[in-house]
Formats: structure tokens, sequence, C-alpha cells
């Protein structure tokens, strides 16, 4: 079997005196989808953001593509799409000021592809809008954007669907798959219920020591 | 696909000046867009020149005498006032994560905001000190000096107090802390500035302090966006 993305071993985190999980282990290969549950307060953010190198406050191991996260750095952070609980949108700039901004962070984006994109998450002819000036949902939308344009193999999506209608669920699951079927991997949290076939389930309600 | 491998550092290198420069536009474009948040150090600055011979005493000679270190005081303050924002809103949007995940160096993102902050606010300064010096009756003659030393020294205090900033972002009340972690390294700059004006006030030369001013800019600038950069990877993670 190829080797393993994203591989996590031992993993052990505390909040606050709570030990949020302990001695977790798992690996995402390419091709797969994996879904973090857990009630709220379990840890899925935290997980998410030590995942993907933002938060160090964790004991374990993670190696990307078989080197320790530490030393892959630079690699990983070019192979990584993060979607965070904030959405990553500057209120005052319009849609596409912001993806323009996510561009230049990201140099293998291509920047003609912006406009494509920001139709396709229902946002055509909001391009001038100042983001202040959009729902909730549709501000959500712009960061979701970013789906179409990245070509990053890792997605780490936090709640990717709070606030987007059906219709709109349905489109990112599809795109999901799409993504997955392509040799990404995915790791999302989201509270609505998945239908993605060859889901794979982590509960971390269970991780956690005995508190 | 290989052919895109092998073209990734060509691209990469070309790009690199753009991710600065792209980071400057858009920091510059959003300080526009938020301009009225601008404006509150310069009326700080106005504030203290035209209240302070009000309080103290309005007799020209007492003040003239007065007038550099009250500048530079105000100058200094003002700034301080603008820290605690510099990346408080994009900790709170999610932009910095953003930002800390990318590819690119962080410390270009980082110099590029500490750039577009000194344009909206030490630029600003420098251009209205001679406004303040005319206020507080300094001697023309201090009038290059206080511009210079302004120009030099105010790039400075923005980058200073950014590490602060940065440092403190993570906090939900850090103004207070911002004040406490800066003011030692900004004594410094204020000696220094302030010294620069009295020598053009007096006639000596200038050279000796512009210089240092200059040196502890570009230690500055070479220095303080790792701290910044190190300092906002701590916050977020925290």
């Amino acid at each position: 079997m190829a080797e393993a993305l994203l591989k996590v071993e031992k993993l052990f985190c505390e909040r606050d005196d709570r030990i949020l999980f302990d001695g977790l282990s798992f690996e995402v290969h390419a091709g797969e989808v994996l879904q973090i549950e857990g009630q709220n307060g379990s840890g899925k953010t935290t997980l998410l953001r030590i995942l993907s190198g933002l938060s160090r406050n964790f004991e374990g191991d993670i190696a990307w593509r078989g080197e320790p996260l530490d030393e892959a750095m630079q690699d990983f952070r070019a192979s990584l799409l993060y979607f965070g609980h904030q959405p990553g949108v500057k209120a005052t700039l319009t849609p596409e000021e912001n993806l323009n901004w996510y561009a230049a962070l990201h140099p293998d984006i291509d920047v003609d592809g912006i406009a494509d994109a920001l139709s396709r998450v229902g946002l055509a002819g909001y391009e001038d809008v100042p983001c202040h000036n959009l729902s909730a949902g549709q501000h959500r939308r712009v960061s979701l954007a970013r789906l179409y344009l990245s070509r990053a193999p890792l997605w780490i999506l936090d709640e990717p669907f709070t606030a987007i209608d059906k219709k709109g669920v349905a489109e990112k699951e599809q795109l999901i798959l799409n993504h997955a079927a392509r040799g990404g991997a995915v790791v999302l949290t989201t509270h609505h219920e998945l239908t993605l076939a060859g889901l794979r389930r982590i509960n971390l309600d269970d991780r956690a020591g005995t508190s | 696909m290989s052919e895109m491998a092998t073209n990734k550092p060509a691209t990469q290198d070309r790009r690199r000046p753009g991710t600065f420069r792209a980071a400057l536009k858009r920091d510059l474009l959003l300080a526009f867009r938020n301009r009225r948040d601008l404006v509150n150090p310069l009326v700080f600055f106005l504030m203290v020149a035209t209240l302070f011979p009000l309080g103290v005493s309005p007799e020209p000679t007492f003040l003239a005498e007065l007038a550099p270190g009250l500048v530079w005081v105000a100058a200094l303050l003002a700034t301080l006032l603008s820290m605690d924002s510099l990346f408080r809103a994009d900790y709170e949007d999610g932009t910095l994560e953003q930002a800390l995940l990318s590819p690119q160096p962080l410390i270009l993102v980082v110099l590029a905001r500490v750039t577009a902050h000194w344009v909206m606010t030490g630029l600003p300064l420098t251009l209205m000190a001679p406004l303040l010096g005319l206020m507080l009756f300094l001697p023309s003659e201090g009038m290059p000096g206080l511009m210079l030393s302004l120009l030099l020294g105010t790039p400075t205090l923005s980058l200073i107090g950014a590490i602060g900033a940065a440092l403190t972002v993570g906090l939900r009340k850090g103004g207070m802390l911002i004040s406490l972690l800066v003011l030692p390294l900004y004594i410094p700059v204020l000696i220094f500035g302030s010294g620069a004006v009295q020598a053009a006030v007096t006639g000596l030369p200038l050279a000796g302090y512009l210089a240092l001013l200059g040196a502890m800019l570009a230690l500055g600038l070479v220095l303080a966006p790792l701290a910044i950069a190190a300092a906002l990877r701590i916050s977020v993670s925290g």
C-alpha cells in the first residue's frame, strides 16, 4: 500500500487540565475522506489545528509523507488547504480581492480561475461587493471558493458546511468526493449527516482518558 | 507533471517579490477602507500639542525648550496607541491563520504589514510634526532635525511595536501589556530622536544622532520581522 500522506502516532492533547485525546493514532491516505466526530468541546477543532501545524500544544508524532512534520513544513504548507473555524475572509475586501490575496500566498493557484470559482459557489455578480454586505452563508462561500482554486492534495476542513444551504452542501460533498477520486485526501469535521461513499470516521468522544 | 516540478523553483523566485507587493497592496487597501481608525493617532498627536500649552504655560521660551521632547513623546505615544490593532482584526477573522499556513515566507507578509502601518501612521506623523513644532514655538533651525529624526525613528517604533502586538494578539486585552513590553525598547529611540532635535536647535552637528537612529532602523528591519513572525506563531498556537 502506498505511503500515508499524513500519519499520526500516539497523539496526546490536554486543555485546561482536561485530556482531549490520548494515544490517538491514525493514517490518512490519498483518496480518503476522514470525518472527525465528537460532541461540542471534544477537541475536533483542536485536533484539526494540530494537524494543520497551527497548534503545537500536543505530544506525539505527526509525519507528512513519511517525514516528521517539523522538517517537512515547507512542502506540507504548499500541499495544504485549511478551512478554519473563522473563514479567513476580510470583511472590508471584496470576494475577488480576498481570493487574490489567497492566491498571492499560494503561488500554485491560477489567478485566472478566481472569477470561475466565485461563480461556482454562487457568488457571480458579487465580485465587487465588500464582504460585510454579504450574508453569513455567502461570507463562508467566499472562503469555500478556495476549494475550486486550490491544487493542494490535503484538505483540512473545520465545519465547512455551517450556514451553507442544502444545495450548496450537496455541491461541496460532490467536490470532496471528486477531490478524493483525484487522489487527494480530506479530513473534516461537520455536524451534517454525510452520505459519502467510503467515508471513514474517527470519534473523539471515547478517546479521552479518564477525566 | 514532471515539467511542472522542474519549473517550480523558477516560478517561485519570480513570484517571491510578488508576495511582499501583494501583501502591501492588500494592507494599504484595508487601511484605506478603515481610514477612520487611522485618524485617531493623528488627532492624539495634535491634541497633545494643543492642550499642553493650555495646561502648563503658553510662555514661548518655556515651550520652545520643551518642544523637541514633547513632539517626540507625543509621536511615540501616538504610535503606541495604534499598535494594539495591528494584527487583531486578522487574528479574529482567520486571515492570520491563512498567512501562517502559507508556503510563502511569513516575514515578507509581516514586513508588508509593518510598512503599511508606518505609511498610515509614522509618515503622517512626520509630515505633521512641523505644524506641532510651530505650535510649540520650536525655533525654525530645529525643523530639519525634527523631520529627519522622526523619518528615521518612526519606522523603528512601528517595527518594535509590532513585536509587542504579535506577542499579545492572542490575549483579549493586550493593550496594557504591549506598553509594558515595548516601552523599554522605545526609550533609546526617544533619547536619540529628541537629542537630534535639541542638537539641531542649538546648531550642533546632527549626523551622529541620525546615524544612531539609522543604525537602530537597520537593525530593526533585519531582526524585527523574524521576531514578529515567531511571536505570531506562538500567539496563534496558544
